[in-house]
């Protein structure tokens, strides 16, 4: 059961990730509260989301592979190392800021 | 969760862990960390001398920018005596290599550094772009890497400066160890662990200060600090090998986080093992340079988008490590022979372990330390080991403008020691 509750949040893509996302570093979203299942949405949730709904770039496999998010990007939300947060687990909470920083990329 | 306090200072939000002890510190504590570790690489090696000049190998990528910065902070700090200035190299490749000079040039100002830019086209009359017209994308990554290592010399004498550092981390080390241990390329296995080639008599050294520097710490050292920075990937980068051994390096990571400077550490102690005339890096100082900086066979060069520099295709590769592995067990055995002699007391435990039954041919000394010989190009007057070094028989193929003969690709893609070996195999052959 969806709801129609949103949550404002904030996602950017940087260190060569953002061109997977139409060349947009950040994006201002405003995502579903409540998962399909009517959970609290997570950053594992938003991670599908965004290769869904936000990637036009049909190489998804840079940024998740097998069913994670690729080895070599870091997630941080809120600034902090989302080891820090319980990794894909967190629930998103209004106006989290969540940054995708790819490692891979190189100058 | 619950906010977990730092744990140095204690009293700020912990918003980094660090990969190599699961540390929690806040920001303030990690930039400190992170820039004290460096001083202390720096330090330890006498990576420099006070009133050295040092031109630091910058693409406006993440690593040369944060080496930069860290390199800026501590020459302040520490009062290093340093005077350093930004050196960066022009491919010539559109809307790839424009850009980054762009934040190179910001860089520039934003840390008060002089800036020189030398391009492929002055140096060499080609641009990459002109040279992927002629040569195609496959293959091109060892023009640019041949090119790029001669040009940061280059690039050097013309300023007058002895030493080039480059933005090399802790992963792209690791990288190289496992791609030379996967080739069974133990002279390079040795070489690429050293962390500066050449001494006080070479005509320019290179070093690596960020090389127990993690990836992940300098893309976060660079986001806390706000650092600018420019991203992409090399139009052209094909990348196969090291690709792979990134990939594996990037898994293990997250599985072990240590696992990379182990891998580090692992490379020093197995070059340690690696017998002096085999590295061609002594421990004397009657060697001027070790082989990588002339002849460009380093790790991945500062600049190259994925630091790739793949041969030229897998069948190539398998080529190559089969004659490789015949080279190995040569070698083996002179591994093998010289460890009790002493030559390292400490890790005879594991050698004595190994098999002697592979009595493969023995090579006279005297072929290996020819393989040292460092001169200068008869063309170019740059230094090499070969009478012709590798950019000028490059660039002599491509102002034939023809494609070359399909050998000589083959061992161009190679390295020039391997190209000696196979030359030594193939008379073995004809023997």
């Amino acid at each position: 059961m969806e709801s129609e509750e949103t949550l404002p949040i904030v996602v950017e893509f940087t260190g060569g990730l953002e061109m997977l996302f139409s060349d947009e570093r950040k994006h201002r979203l405003s995502v579903p509260a409540r998962d399909s299942k009517g959970d609290a949405v997570t950053v594992g949730w938003l991670v599908d989301y965004l290769c869904e709904e936000i990637m036009k770039d049909n190489r998804k496999e840079m940024f998740v592979l097998d069913g994670h998010v690729r080895p070599g990007i870091l997630v941080l939300i809120n600034d902090a190392d989302w080891e820090l947060e319980g990794e894909a687990s967190y629930a998103l909470q209004p106006n989290d800021n969540i940054l995708f920083v790819s490692t891979l990329h190189g100058g | 969760m619950a906010p977990v306090p730092c744990a140095i200072c204690k009293t700020s939000r912990a918003l980094i862990i660090r990969p190599k002890n699961h540390q929690k510190l806040c920001k303030g504590c990690f930039i400190t960390i992170f820039e004290e570790e460096i001083h202390h690489t720096v330090t330890t090696t006498k990576l420099f001398s006070r009133g050295d000049r040092i031109a630091i190998g910058a693409s406006g990528g993440k690593d040369s920018t944060v080496l930069a910065s860290v390199l800026k902070t501590l020459n302040e700090r520490y009062n290093y005596g340093l005077e350093l200035v930004l050196l960066s190299i022009d491919e010539g490749i559109k809307g790839y290599r424009d850009d980054s000079l762009e934040t190179v040039k910001r860089n520039a100002v934003q840390y008060d550094m002089p800036l020189k830019i030398v391009g492929y086209d002055e140096l060499y009359g080609w641009t990459m772009d002109q040279v992927v017209e002629a040569i195609g994308k496959k293959g091109n990554c060892t023009y640019c890497g041949v090119f790029r290592r001669q040009a940061l010399d280059r690039g050097a004498k013309m300023l007058g400066i002895k030493h080039v550092v480059t933005g090399h981390n802790a992963d792209d080390v690791a990288e190289t160890i496992l791609m030379n241990l996967l080739r069974g390329d133990l002279p390079r296995l040795a070489r690429s662990t050293s962390i500066v080639t050449g001494d006080e008599s070479s005509e320019v050294r290179r070093s690596k200060p960020l090389k127990y520097a993690y990836e992940k710490e300098i893309v976060l050292y660079a986001h806390h600090k706000k650092l600018d920075y420019f991203s992409t990937e090399c139009l052209y980068s094909p990348e196969a090998f090291r690709g792979s051994a990134r990939s594996l390096i990037k898994n293990l990571e997250r599985v072990r986080p240590s696992a990379i400077l182990d891998v580090v550490r692992s490379g020093e102690d197995m070059a340690k093992l690696v017998p002096e005339a085999v590295t061609g890096i002594s421990h004397c100082k009657s060697q001027k340079v070790s082989l990588s900086s002339a002849d460009g066979e380093e790790e991945g060069a500062a600049g190259c988008g994925t630091n790739g520099r793949s041969s030229g295709g897998e069948m190539a590769d398998m080529e190559k490590k089969l004659q490789e592995d015949e080279e190995a067990s040569s070698r083996e055995v002179e591994i093998t022979s010289k460890v009790p002699n002493g030559v390292n007391g400490q890790r005879h435990d594991r050698i004595g372990a190994k098999p002697e039954s592979r009595n493969g041919v023995k090579r006279e000394p005297g072929k290996k330390l020819t393989r040292q010989t460092l001169g200068t190009c008869k063309t170019c007057g740059y230094m090499s080991s070969q009478d012709i070094c590798k950019a000028c028989m490059l660039l002599e193929g491509l102002n034939k403008n023809r494609p070359k003969m399909e050998i000589e690709i083959d061992v161009e893609d190679e390295e020039s020691s391997t190209l000696r070996r196979k030359m030594e195999g193939l008379a073995l052959t004809a023997a």
